[in-house]
Protein backbone atom coordinates (compact mmCIF):
# COMPACT_ATOMS: atom_id res chain seq x y z
CA UNK A 1 0.00 0.00 0.00
CA UNK A 2 1.34 3.52 -1.33
CA UNK A 3 0.55 6.70 0.67
CA UNK A 4 0.72 10.20 -1.06
CA UNK A 5 -1.00 13.20 -1.07
CA UNK A 6 -2.46 14.69 -4.43
CA UNK A 7 -0.51 17.90 -3.94
CA UNK A 8 2.45 15.98 -4.92
CA UNK A 9 0.58 14.81 -7.87
CA UNK A 10 0.32 18.61 -8.78
CA UNK A 11 3.84 19.46 -7.93
CA UNK A 12 4.53 16.44 -10.38
CA UNK A 13 2.02 17.78 -13.28
CA UNK A 14 4.01 20.69 -13.68
CA UNK A 15 7.22 19.55 -14.47
CA UNK A 16 5.74 17.08 -16.91
CA UNK A 17 3.85 19.66 -18.83
CA UNK A 18 7.15 21.94 -18.18
CA UNK A 19 8.41 21.56 -21.71
CA UNK A 20 5.79 23.00 -23.45
CA UNK A 21 7.17 26.88 -23.28
CA UNK A 22 2.90 28.33 -22.73
CA UNK A 23 2.66 26.71 -19.06
CA UNK A 24 3.68 29.46 -16.32
CA UNK A 25 3.22 29.13 -12.81
CA UNK A 26 2.21 31.51 -10.26
CA UNK A 27 2.09 31.86 -6.47
CA UNK A 28 1.23 33.42 -3.75
CA UNK A 29 3.59 32.59 -0.81
CA UNK A 30 2.58 28.91 -0.34
CA UNK A 31 4.62 27.33 -3.21
CA UNK A 32 6.15 24.84 -0.78
CA UNK A 33 2.59 23.99 0.20
CA UNK A 34 0.76 23.93 -3.14
CA UNK A 35 3.84 21.98 -4.41
CA UNK A 36 4.70 24.77 -7.17
CA UNK A 37 7.92 24.99 -5.80
CA UNK A 38 8.86 21.56 -7.50
CA UNK A 39 8.12 24.03 -10.77
CA UNK A 40 10.18 26.95 -9.36
CA UNK A 41 13.27 25.06 -8.74
CA UNK A 42 14.11 23.69 -12.34
CA UNK A 43 12.21 27.03 -13.94
CA UNK A 44 12.64 30.15 -12.04
CA UNK A 45 12.47 31.86 -15.23
CA UNK A 46 8.69 30.71 -15.61
CA UNK A 47 7.86 30.93 -11.79
CA UNK A 48 6.16 34.47 -10.79
CA UNK A 49 5.67 34.80 -7.33
CA UNK A 50 2.74 37.34 -6.31
CA UNK A 51 3.35 37.46 -2.88
CA UNK A 52 0.14 37.31 -0.21
CA UNK A 53 -1.99 38.78 -2.59
CA UNK A 54 -4.70 36.53 -4.56
CA UNK A 55 -6.61 39.22 -6.40
CA UNK A 56 -3.47 40.28 -7.77
CA UNK A 57 -2.55 36.60 -8.88
CA UNK A 58 -6.08 36.07 -10.42
CA UNK A 59 -5.54 39.15 -12.88
CA UNK A 60 -2.07 38.65 -13.75
CA UNK A 61 -2.77 34.34 -14.45
CA UNK A 62 -5.70 35.94 -16.94
CA UNK A 63 -3.40 38.69 -18.20
CA UNK A 64 -0.89 35.88 -19.20
CA UNK A 65 -3.63 33.63 -20.38
CA UNK A 66 -5.10 36.39 -22.83
CA UNK A 67 -1.74 35.89 -24.98
CA UNK A 68 -1.37 32.24 -24.62
CA UNK A 69 0.10 31.27 -21.84
CA UNK A 70 -0.99 28.43 -19.39
CA UNK A 71 -1.04 29.58 -16.07
CA UNK A 72 -1.19 27.33 -13.03
CA UNK A 73 -1.57 29.24 -10.30
CA UNK A 74 -2.27 27.70 -6.60
CA UNK A 75 -2.82 28.77 -3.10
CA UNK A 76 -4.31 27.13 -0.28
CA UNK A 77 -8.14 26.39 -1.27
CA UNK A 78 -9.32 28.63 1.42
CA UNK A 79 -7.04 31.30 0.26
CA UNK A 80 -8.18 31.44 -3.14
CA UNK A 81 -11.58 32.33 -2.06
CA UNK A 82 -10.17 35.57 -1.11
CA UNK A 83 -10.10 36.35 -5.18
CA UNK A 84 -12.83 34.49 -5.53
CA UNK A 85 -15.21 37.54 -7.15
CA UNK A 86 -11.45 37.93 -9.52
CA UNK A 87 -11.71 34.44 -10.59
CA UNK A 88 -15.13 34.87 -11.48
CA UNK A 89 -15.22 38.37 -13.60
CA UNK A 90 -11.62 38.17 -14.48
CA UNK A 91 -11.05 34.75 -15.18
CA UNK A 92 -14.56 32.87 -15.71
CA UNK A 93 -16.49 35.02 -17.23
CA UNK A 94 -13.70 36.13 -20.31
CA UNK A 95 -13.49 32.57 -20.61
CA UNK A 96 -9.65 32.63 -20.12
CA UNK A 97 -7.73 29.40 -19.70
CA UNK A 98 -6.43 29.84 -15.93
CA UNK A 99 -5.40 26.89 -14.37
CA UNK A 100 -6.15 27.05 -10.19
CA UNK A 101 -5.26 25.09 -7.72
CA UNK A 102 -6.24 25.15 -4.16
CA UNK A 103 -4.25 22.83 -2.17
CA UNK A 104 -5.17 21.76 1.21
CA UNK A 105 -8.66 21.48 0.95
CA UNK A 106 -10.87 20.22 4.10
CA UNK A 107 -11.32 18.91 7.31
CA UNK A 108 -8.28 16.63 7.13
CA UNK A 109 -6.14 19.53 6.47
CA UNK A 110 -5.74 19.37 10.07
CA UNK A 111 -3.77 20.85 13.12
CA UNK A 112 -4.13 24.43 11.59
CA UNK A 113 -7.29 24.64 12.55
CA UNK A 114 -10.99 25.98 10.94
CA UNK A 115 -9.55 29.20 9.00
CA UNK A 116 -6.99 26.78 6.54
CA UNK A 117 -9.85 23.73 6.32
CA UNK A 118 -11.70 25.13 3.25
CA UNK A 119 -15.34 23.12 3.57
CA UNK A 120 -16.65 25.17 0.44
CA UNK A 121 -14.38 26.07 -2.24
CA UNK A 122 -15.84 22.73 -4.30
CA UNK A 123 -19.35 24.56 -3.88
CA UNK A 124 -18.62 28.03 -4.83
CA UNK A 125 -16.13 27.45 -8.06
CA UNK A 126 -19.27 25.21 -9.24
CA UNK A 127 -21.53 27.82 -9.46
CA UNK A 128 -19.38 29.61 -12.28
CA UNK A 129 -20.45 29.71 -15.90
CA UNK A 130 -17.24 27.83 -17.72
CA UNK A 131 -15.65 26.49 -14.56
CA UNK A 132 -14.26 22.92 -14.54
CA UNK A 133 -13.64 21.43 -11.06
CA UNK A 134 -12.09 18.88 -10.03
CA UNK A 135 -10.96 17.21 -7.15
CA UNK A 136 -8.73 13.80 -6.92
CA UNK A 137 -8.10 11.27 -4.54
CA UNK A 138 -4.79 10.13 -5.13
CA UNK A 139 -1.11 11.63 -6.18
CA UNK A 140 -1.56 9.60 -9.70
CA UNK A 141 -4.75 10.63 -11.30
CA UNK A 142 -4.14 14.35 -9.22
CA UNK A 143 -1.27 14.03 -11.88
CA UNK A 144 -2.63 12.84 -14.66
CA UNK A 145 -5.81 15.19 -14.41
CA UNK A 146 -3.47 18.31 -14.12
CA UNK A 147 -1.04 17.46 -17.10
CA UNK A 148 -4.87 17.00 -19.27
CA UNK A 149 -5.72 20.55 -18.24
CA UNK A 150 -3.13 21.56 -20.87
CA UNK A 151 -5.51 21.42 -23.84
CA UNK A 152 -8.41 21.33 -21.79
CA UNK A 153 -10.79 24.24 -23.32
CA UNK A 154 -12.16 26.03 -19.84
CA UNK A 155 -10.76 27.49 -16.87
CA UNK A 156 -10.53 25.04 -14.00
CA UNK A 157 -10.40 25.08 -10.41
CA UNK A 158 -8.61 21.63 -8.88
CA UNK A 159 -8.78 21.37 -5.22
CA UNK A 160 -5.82 18.76 -3.58
CA UNK A 161 -5.15 17.54 -0.15
CA UNK A 162 -2.35 18.46 2.13
CA UNK A 163 -2.32 14.73 4.10
CA UNK A 164 -1.27 11.85 2.04
CA UNK A 165 -3.81 9.17 1.96
CA UNK A 166 -3.73 5.54 -0.09
CA UNK A 167 -2.95 5.24 -3.49
CA UNK A 168 -6.21 4.05 -5.23
CA UNK A 169 -5.00 4.01 -9.25
CA UNK A 170 -1.86 2.25 -10.60
CA UNK A 171 0.29 4.80 -13.15
CA UNK A 172 -1.46 2.48 -16.36
CA UNK A 173 -5.07 3.16 -14.39
CA UNK A 174 -4.14 6.66 -13.93
CA UNK A 175 -3.40 7.15 -17.35
CA UNK A 176 -7.11 6.30 -18.55
CA UNK A 177 -8.62 9.06 -16.75
CA UNK A 178 -10.86 11.67 -18.43
CA UNK A 179 -12.02 14.98 -17.28
CA UNK A 180 -15.53 15.10 -16.69
CA UNK A 181 -16.22 11.33 -16.83
CA UNK A 182 -16.71 9.46 -13.42
CA UNK A 183 -14.33 6.53 -12.66
CA UNK A 184 -16.14 3.42 -11.06
CA UNK A 185 -13.30 1.70 -8.94
CA UNK A 186 -15.31 -0.94 -7.50
CA UNK A 187 -18.71 -2.46 -9.18
CA UNK A 188 -21.81 -3.63 -7.44
CA UNK A 189 -25.32 -3.59 -7.59
CA UNK A 190 -27.12 -3.03 -4.09
CA UNK A 191 -25.72 0.58 -3.76
CA UNK A 192 -23.20 3.69 -5.04
CA UNK A 193 -21.02 5.58 -3.03
CA UNK A 194 -19.66 8.15 -4.86
CA UNK A 195 -16.60 10.06 -3.34
CA UNK A 196 -14.49 12.62 -3.80
CA UNK A 197 -10.86 13.38 -3.00
CA UNK A 198 -9.63 12.00 0.62
CA UNK A 199 -13.22 9.75 1.37
CA UNK A 200 -12.64 7.80 -1.74
CA UNK A 201 -10.37 5.28 -0.29
CA UNK A 202 -13.04 5.28 3.17
CA UNK A 203 -15.44 4.59 0.23
CA UNK A 204 -13.29 1.61 -0.69
CA UNK A 205 -12.82 0.60 2.70
CA UNK A 206 -15.87 0.56 3.60
CA UNK A 207 -17.48 -1.43 0.40
CA UNK A 208 -14.70 -3.73 1.84
CA UNK A 209 -16.85 -4.06 4.87
CA UNK A 210 -20.28 -4.07 3.18
CA UNK A 211 -19.87 -6.23 1.25
CA UNK A 212 -18.80 -9.42 4.16
CA UNK A 213 -23.02 -8.66 5.53
CA UNK A 214 -23.78 -9.46 1.85
CA UNK A 215 -23.93 -5.57 0.53
CA UNK A 216 -22.45 -4.89 -2.96
CA UNK A 217 -21.17 -1.10 -3.57
CA UNK A 218 -20.66 0.41 -6.50
CA UNK A 219 -17.72 3.02 -6.01
CA UNK A 220 -17.74 6.25 -8.22
CA UNK A 221 -14.51 8.12 -7.88
CA UNK A 222 -15.93 11.93 -8.76
CA UNK A 223 -12.56 13.40 -9.79
CA UNK A 224 -14.55 15.96 -11.88
CA UNK A 225 -17.97 17.63 -9.99
CA UNK A 226 -17.92 19.98 -13.33
CA UNK A 227 -19.01 19.19 -16.02
CA UNK A 228 -21.02 16.52 -14.64
CA UNK A 229 -21.09 13.02 -15.44
CA UNK A 230 -25.14 13.22 -15.30
CA UNK A 231 -25.35 10.02 -17.90
CA UNK A 232 -23.20 7.71 -16.15
CA UNK A 233 -24.88 9.10 -12.92
CA UNK A 234 -28.71 7.89 -14.02
CA UNK A 235 -26.80 4.99 -15.37
CA UNK A 236 -25.65 3.86 -11.57
CA UNK A 237 -28.82 5.45 -9.73
CA UNK A 238 -30.68 2.40 -12.46
CA UNK A 239 -28.67 -0.24 -11.38
CA UNK A 240 -28.49 0.67 -7.50
CA UNK A 241 -31.35 2.14 -6.73
CA UNK A 242 -29.76 3.97 -3.54
CA UNK A 243 -26.68 6.54 -3.62
CA UNK A 244 -24.62 8.00 -0.81
CA UNK A 245 -22.16 10.50 -1.79
CA UNK A 246 -18.82 11.20 1.05
CA UNK A 247 -16.93 14.43 0.76
CA UNK A 248 -14.58 15.97 2.80
CA UNK A 249 -16.49 19.82 2.31
CA UNK A 250 -19.84 20.75 3.43
CA UNK A 251 -22.67 18.80 2.25
CA UNK A 252 -24.19 22.01 1.06
CA UNK A 253 -23.53 22.62 -2.59
CA UNK A 254 -20.58 20.25 -3.40
CA UNK A 255 -20.36 16.37 -4.73
CA UNK A 256 -23.99 15.78 -2.49
CA UNK A 257 -25.28 19.02 -3.99
CA UNK A 258 -24.23 17.86 -7.45
CA UNK A 259 -25.59 14.30 -7.34
CA UNK A 260 -29.03 15.69 -5.48
CA UNK A 261 -29.01 17.86 -9.16
CA UNK A 262 -28.62 15.40 -11.24
CA UNK A 263 -30.99 13.04 -9.46
CA UNK A 264 -33.71 15.17 -8.97
CA UNK A 265 -33.94 15.91 -12.56
CA UNK A 266 -33.19 12.53 -14.36
CA UNK A 267 -34.01 9.96 -11.67
CA UNK A 268 -35.01 10.75 -8.36
CA UNK A 269 -33.13 8.00 -6.09
CA UNK A 270 -32.61 7.85 -2.15
CA UNK A 271 -29.38 9.38 -1.35
CA UNK A 272 -27.47 10.02 1.63
CA UNK A 273 -24.76 12.67 2.27
CA UNK A 274 -21.58 11.86 4.15
CA UNK A 275 -20.44 15.45 4.73
CA UNK A 276 -19.42 18.24 6.98
CA UNK A 277 -22.43 19.28 8.11
CA UNK A 278 -22.71 22.87 7.98
CA UNK A 279 -20.46 23.34 10.49
CA UNK A 280 -16.37 24.92 10.75
CA UNK A 281 -13.46 22.57 11.32
CA UNK A 282 -11.08 23.09 14.51
CA UNK A 283 -7.79 22.04 15.09
CA UNK A 284 -6.55 18.47 15.71
CA UNK A 285 -5.04 15.52 13.82
CA UNK A 286 -6.82 14.46 10.27
CA UNK A 287 -8.18 11.22 11.43
CA UNK A 288 -9.00 13.13 14.85
CA UNK A 289 -11.29 15.73 13.18
CA UNK A 290 -12.43 13.31 10.69
CA UNK A 291 -14.21 11.14 13.01
CA UNK A 292 -15.70 13.69 14.99
CA UNK A 293 -17.28 15.53 11.61
CA UNK A 294 -18.59 12.07 10.55
CA UNK A 295 -16.03 11.64 7.52
CA UNK A 296 -15.06 7.95 8.06
CA UNK A 297 -15.73 4.65 6.72
CA UNK A 298 -17.72 4.22 9.34
CA UNK A 299 -19.88 6.80 8.99
CA UNK A 300 -20.35 5.84 5.32
CA UNK A 301 -21.38 2.47 6.64
CA UNK A 302 -24.18 3.43 8.65
CA UNK A 303 -25.28 5.77 5.63
CA UNK A 304 -25.62 3.18 3.48
CA UNK A 305 -27.58 1.39 5.66
CA UNK A 306 -29.97 3.99 5.74
CA UNK A 307 -30.16 4.61 2.03
CA UNK A 308 -30.88 0.78 1.68
CA UNK A 309 -33.80 1.11 3.91
CA UNK A 310 -35.19 3.37 2.62
CA UNK A 311 -35.26 2.58 -1.15
CA UNK A 312 -37.12 -1.05 0.25
CA UNK A 313 -39.25 0.88 2.52
CA UNK B 1 5.74 44.13 -34.97
CA UNK B 2 4.33 41.80 -37.42
CA UNK B 3 1.55 42.29 -39.90
CA UNK B 4 0.39 44.91 -37.16
CA UNK B 5 0.06 48.63 -37.91
CA UNK B 6 -0.72 51.40 -36.38
CA UNK B 7 -4.56 52.39 -36.33
CA UNK B 8 -3.90 56.07 -37.51
CA UNK B 9 -1.35 58.99 -38.40
CA UNK B 10 -0.07 60.83 -35.83
CA UNK B 11 -2.89 63.42 -35.52
CA UNK B 12 -2.60 66.71 -34.29
CA UNK B 13 -3.80 68.40 -31.22
CA UNK B 14 -6.45 70.14 -33.23
CA UNK B 15 -7.54 67.18 -34.58
CA UNK B 16 -7.37 65.07 -31.71
CA UNK B 17 -9.08 67.70 -29.70
CA UNK B 18 -12.26 67.57 -32.76
CA UNK B 19 -12.12 64.12 -32.20
CA UNK B 20 -12.84 64.41 -28.94
CA UNK B 21 -15.63 66.61 -28.95
CA UNK B 22 -17.40 64.53 -31.69
CA UNK B 23 -16.82 61.34 -28.76
CA UNK B 24 -18.66 63.97 -26.31
CA UNK B 25 -21.63 63.64 -28.29
CA UNK B 26 -21.75 60.38 -29.13
CA UNK B 27 -21.41 59.29 -24.87
CA UNK B 28 -24.22 61.72 -23.97
CA UNK B 29 -26.32 60.35 -26.70
CA UNK B 30 -25.12 56.78 -25.95
CA UNK B 31 -26.35 57.25 -22.48
CA UNK B 32 -29.62 59.03 -23.16
CA UNK B 33 -31.07 56.11 -25.51
CA UNK B 34 -29.97 53.43 -22.96
CA UNK B 35 -31.80 55.90 -20.83
CA UNK B 36 -28.59 54.61 -18.06
CA UNK B 37 -25.08 54.12 -17.51
CA UNK B 38 -22.00 56.64 -16.81
CA UNK B 39 -21.50 59.64 -18.83
CA UNK B 40 -19.73 61.71 -15.72
CA UNK B 41 -16.57 59.62 -15.56
CA UNK B 42 -17.07 58.97 -19.41
CA UNK B 43 -16.66 62.39 -19.92
CA UNK B 44 -13.80 63.16 -18.01
CA UNK B 45 -11.99 59.99 -19.56
CA UNK B 46 -12.34 60.63 -23.10
CA UNK B 47 -9.70 63.18 -24.13
CA UNK B 48 -6.88 60.58 -22.45
CA UNK B 49 -8.71 57.76 -24.35
CA UNK B 50 -7.97 59.78 -27.42
CA UNK B 51 -5.01 60.89 -26.90
CA UNK B 52 -3.79 57.48 -26.66
CA UNK B 53 -5.53 56.15 -29.65
CA UNK B 54 -4.74 59.10 -31.78
CA UNK B 55 -1.11 59.53 -31.15
CA UNK B 56 1.20 56.05 -29.87
CA UNK B 57 -1.37 53.06 -29.70
CA UNK B 58 -0.24 49.94 -32.01
CA UNK B 59 -3.19 48.78 -32.88
CA UNK B 60 -5.20 47.68 -36.20
CA UNK B 61 -8.78 47.76 -37.03
CA UNK B 62 -8.35 44.84 -39.37
CA UNK B 63 -6.54 42.62 -36.84
CA UNK B 64 -8.15 43.63 -33.53
CA UNK B 65 -6.56 40.51 -31.79
CA UNK B 66 -2.92 40.63 -33.05
CA UNK B 67 -0.41 39.05 -30.74
CA UNK B 68 1.66 42.13 -30.81
CA UNK B 69 -0.61 44.92 -30.02
CA UNK B 70 -0.60 47.24 -27.47
CA UNK B 71 -3.71 47.23 -25.36
CA UNK B 72 -5.55 49.15 -23.79
CA UNK B 73 -7.11 48.13 -20.44
CA UNK B 74 -10.18 50.24 -19.01
CA UNK B 75 -10.29 49.29 -15.50
CA UNK B 76 -13.05 51.67 -14.89
CA UNK B 77 -15.02 49.58 -16.89
CA UNK B 78 -18.15 51.89 -16.35
CA UNK B 79 -17.12 54.53 -18.75
CA UNK B 80 -17.64 51.87 -21.73
CA UNK B 81 -19.45 55.22 -23.77
CA UNK B 82 -16.20 57.14 -23.74
CA UNK B 83 -14.45 53.29 -24.51
CA UNK B 84 -17.17 52.74 -27.25
CA UNK B 85 -17.02 56.45 -29.07
CA UNK B 86 -12.89 55.85 -28.94
CA UNK B 87 -13.08 52.77 -31.04
CA UNK B 88 -15.98 54.45 -33.43
CA UNK B 89 -14.00 57.54 -33.75
CA UNK B 90 -10.72 54.91 -34.65
CA UNK B 91 -12.55 52.58 -36.86
CA UNK B 92 -12.85 49.79 -34.68
CA UNK B 93 -16.64 49.79 -34.35
CA UNK B 94 -19.69 51.19 -36.39
CA UNK B 95 -22.05 53.96 -35.63
CA UNK B 96 -24.54 51.55 -35.75
CA UNK B 97 -23.11 49.51 -32.86
CA UNK B 98 -23.04 52.40 -30.64
CA UNK B 99 -26.83 51.97 -30.75
CA UNK B 100 -26.56 48.74 -28.92
CA UNK B 101 -24.73 50.08 -25.79
CA UNK B 102 -27.12 48.49 -22.93
CA UNK B 103 -29.50 46.92 -25.54
CA UNK B 104 -29.76 42.59 -25.16
CA UNK B 105 -27.56 41.15 -27.26
CA UNK B 106 -25.74 44.44 -28.25
CA UNK B 107 -22.01 44.62 -29.11
CA UNK B 108 -21.72 47.60 -26.81
CA UNK B 109 -22.39 46.28 -23.41
CA UNK B 110 -22.99 48.22 -20.17
CA UNK B 111 -18.72 47.52 -19.02
CA UNK B 112 -16.50 47.06 -21.46
CA UNK B 113 -16.61 43.29 -22.17
CA UNK B 114 -13.39 41.53 -24.32
CA UNK B 115 -15.84 38.83 -25.68
CA UNK B 116 -18.71 41.33 -27.48
CA UNK B 117 -16.40 44.41 -28.87
CA UNK B 118 -13.95 44.56 -31.51
CA UNK B 119 -10.63 46.43 -29.48
CA UNK B 120 -11.79 45.61 -26.13
CA UNK B 121 -8.76 43.95 -24.52
CA UNK B 122 -10.74 44.38 -20.69
CA UNK B 123 -13.69 42.91 -19.09
CA UNK B 124 -14.24 45.52 -16.89
CA UNK B 125 -16.94 46.32 -14.56
CA UNK B 126 -15.69 44.87 -11.28
CA UNK B 127 -13.11 47.81 -9.85
CA UNK B 128 -9.97 47.03 -9.03
CA UNK B 129 -8.67 44.43 -11.51
CA UNK B 130 -7.45 45.96 -14.65
CA UNK B 131 -3.53 47.17 -13.37
CA UNK B 132 -3.42 42.93 -12.33
CA UNK B 133 -4.57 42.03 -16.03
CA UNK B 134 -2.20 44.77 -18.04
CA UNK B 135 0.86 43.36 -15.74
CA UNK B 136 0.45 39.85 -16.95
CA UNK B 137 -0.01 41.00 -19.96
CA UNK B 138 3.17 42.92 -19.82
CA UNK B 139 5.11 40.23 -18.22
CA UNK B 140 3.78 37.76 -21.18
CA UNK B 141 5.40 40.44 -23.53
CA UNK B 142 8.28 40.53 -21.17
CA UNK B 143 8.76 36.46 -21.35
CA UNK B 144 8.62 36.62 -25.54
CA UNK B 145 10.85 39.55 -26.02
CA UNK B 146 7.69 41.45 -27.02
CA UNK B 147 7.39 44.90 -27.68
CA UNK B 148 3.55 45.33 -26.69
CA UNK B 149 2.63 47.95 -24.38
CA UNK B 150 0.27 47.85 -21.62
CA UNK B 151 -2.13 50.96 -20.97
CA UNK B 152 -4.16 50.50 -18.20
CA UNK B 153 -6.97 53.50 -17.02
CA UNK B 154 -7.84 54.00 -13.00
CA UNK B 155 -10.39 56.07 -11.66
CA UNK B 156 -9.18 57.95 -9.09
CA UNK B 157 -11.95 56.10 -6.56
CA UNK B 158 -11.04 52.96 -8.19
CA UNK B 159 -7.45 53.33 -6.05
CA UNK B 160 -9.37 52.71 -2.58
CA UNK B 161 -9.05 49.10 -3.98
CA UNK B 162 -6.88 46.80 -2.21
CA UNK B 163 -5.93 44.96 -5.18
CA UNK B 164 -4.44 48.09 -7.35
CA UNK B 165 -1.58 48.39 -4.31
CA UNK B 166 -1.36 44.50 -4.95
CA UNK B 167 -0.42 44.94 -8.44
CA UNK B 168 1.62 47.90 -8.00
CA UNK B 169 3.62 46.23 -5.76
CA UNK B 170 4.11 43.60 -8.05
CA UNK B 171 5.19 45.54 -11.19
CA UNK B 172 7.84 46.87 -9.33
CA UNK B 173 9.03 43.61 -7.59
CA UNK B 174 8.95 41.84 -11.02
CA UNK B 175 10.70 44.95 -13.22
CA UNK B 176 8.08 45.12 -15.86
CA UNK B 177 8.32 48.94 -17.44
CA UNK B 178 5.98 48.37 -20.41
CA UNK B 179 3.06 49.12 -18.48
CA UNK B 180 1.91 52.88 -17.97
CA UNK B 181 -0.79 53.68 -15.73
CA UNK B 182 -3.09 56.64 -16.65
CA UNK B 183 -5.49 57.45 -13.27
CA UNK B 184 -8.54 59.88 -14.49
CA UNK B 185 -8.66 61.97 -11.31
CA UNK B 186 -11.60 63.43 -11.40
CA UNK B 187 -12.79 63.70 -7.53
CA UNK B 188 -16.16 62.19 -8.02
CA UNK B 189 -17.12 58.57 -6.97
CA UNK B 190 -20.65 56.60 -7.35
CA UNK B 191 -22.38 58.34 -4.14
CA UNK B 192 -20.15 61.64 -3.94
CA UNK B 193 -16.88 63.36 -3.81
CA UNK B 194 -13.90 61.05 -3.57
CA UNK B 195 -12.51 62.95 -0.02
CA UNK B 196 -16.20 62.09 1.38
CA UNK B 197 -16.07 58.54 0.94
CA UNK B 198 -12.65 57.55 0.73
CA UNK B 199 -9.76 60.54 1.38
CA UNK B 200 -7.27 59.25 -0.94
CA UNK B 201 -4.21 61.84 0.18
CA UNK B 202 -1.29 62.27 -2.10
CA UNK B 203 -2.05 60.12 -4.75
CA UNK B 204 1.39 61.12 -6.70
CA UNK B 205 3.27 60.23 -2.91
CA UNK B 206 1.19 56.86 -2.77
CA UNK B 207 2.43 55.76 -6.43
CA UNK B 208 5.79 57.35 -5.64
CA UNK B 209 6.33 55.73 -2.26
CA UNK B 210 5.30 52.11 -4.82
CA UNK B 211 8.40 52.69 -7.07
CA UNK B 212 6.31 54.46 -10.03
CA UNK B 213 7.36 57.35 -11.83
CA UNK B 214 4.92 59.81 -11.58
CA UNK B 215 3.65 63.07 -14.18
CA UNK B 216 0.84 65.08 -13.11
CA UNK B 217 -1.06 66.63 -16.30
CA UNK B 218 -4.29 68.52 -16.85
CA UNK B 219 -6.03 65.44 -18.60
CA UNK B 220 -8.66 67.93 -20.91
CA UNK B 221 -5.26 69.48 -22.47
CA UNK B 222 -4.97 67.27 -25.27
CA UNK B 223 -1.28 68.81 -25.85
CA UNK B 224 -0.23 67.78 -21.76
CA UNK B 225 -1.69 64.43 -22.63
CA UNK B 226 -0.18 63.31 -25.46
CA UNK B 227 3.33 64.66 -24.18
CA UNK B 228 2.92 62.91 -21.55
CA UNK B 229 1.89 59.25 -23.23
CA UNK B 230 5.53 59.95 -25.02
CA UNK B 231 7.54 60.28 -21.58
CA UNK B 232 5.74 57.36 -20.17
CA UNK B 233 7.47 55.30 -23.02
CA UNK B 234 10.61 57.02 -22.88
CA UNK B 235 11.29 56.55 -19.43
CA UNK B 236 12.74 53.79 -18.02
CA UNK B 237 10.58 52.01 -15.37
CA UNK B 238 6.79 51.77 -14.72
CA UNK B 239 4.85 55.17 -14.75
CA UNK B 240 1.88 56.41 -13.36
CA UNK B 241 0.22 59.78 -15.58
CA UNK B 242 -1.82 61.20 -13.01
CA UNK B 243 -4.27 63.38 -15.10
CA UNK B 244 -6.32 65.77 -12.96
CA UNK B 245 -9.85 66.13 -14.97
CA UNK B 246 -13.45 67.23 -14.56
CA UNK B 247 -16.55 65.08 -14.00
CA UNK B 248 -18.85 65.47 -16.95
CA UNK B 249 -16.51 67.89 -18.62
CA UNK B 250 -18.06 69.57 -21.46
CA UNK B 251 -21.08 69.56 -20.27
CA UNK B 252 -22.30 72.23 -17.68
CA UNK B 253 -24.57 70.55 -15.61
CA UNK B 254 -22.59 67.30 -15.39
CA UNK B 255 -18.89 69.05 -14.27
CA UNK B 256 -18.33 68.09 -10.65
CA UNK B 257 -21.87 67.12 -10.22
CA UNK B 258 -22.11 63.86 -8.10
CA UNK B 259 -25.41 63.21 -9.45
CA UNK B 260 -23.94 62.69 -13.10
CA UNK B 261 -22.13 59.62 -12.43
CA UNK B 262 -24.44 57.04 -12.97
CA UNK B 263 -27.41 59.37 -14.39
CA UNK B 264 -28.86 59.81 -18.41
CA UNK B 265 -29.96 63.47 -18.68
CA UNK B 266 -33.73 64.01 -19.74
CA UNK B 267 -34.94 65.52 -22.73
CA UNK B 268 -34.68 69.03 -21.69
CA UNK B 269 -30.74 68.56 -20.60
CA UNK B 270 -30.07 66.11 -23.46
CA UNK B 271 -30.62 69.32 -25.18
CA UNK B 272 -29.05 71.91 -23.77
CA UNK B 273 -25.85 68.83 -23.75
CA UNK B 274 -25.98 68.83 -27.31
CA UNK B 275 -26.33 72.54 -27.92
CA UNK B 276 -23.19 72.91 -25.48
CA UNK B 277 -21.11 70.15 -27.09
CA UNK B 278 -22.12 71.49 -30.54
Amino acid sequence: MTFAATRDGYGAALLEMAADERVVVLEADLGKSTKSCLFRAEYPNRTFSMGIAEQNMMLVAAGMASTGKIPFASTFAIFSERGFEQVRNGIARPNLKVHLCGSHGGIHTGTDGSSAQSIEDLAIYRTLPNMTVMHPCDDLSAKHLTVELLNHDSPSYTRTARNKTKRIYTEEQAQTLEIGKFSIVREGSDVAILACGVMVSEALDAAENLAKEGIQATIVDVHTLKPFDHSTMTSIAKKCGAIVTAEDHSVIGGLGGAVAESLAANLPTPLEQVGVKDVFGMSGQPDELMAHYGLTMSDIVDSVHKVVSRRTA
Amino acid sequence: MTGAEPTCELRTVEDLEAIAKGCRREIVKMVKRANAGHPGGSLSVIDLLVGLYGSTLRVTTTDPKHPDRDRVILSKGHASPAMYSALHAFGFIQESDLHTYRVFNGVCQGHVDSKWTPGVDFSGGSLGMGLSFGLGIALSGKMDQKDHFSWVILGDGECQEGEIWEAAMATIHHKVDNITVIVDVNGIQNDDFVDQQMVLGDLAAKWAAFGWKIKEIDGHNMAEICAAINWSKEVVGPCVILARTTKGKGVSFMENNPSFHGKAPDDEEFQQAMEELA
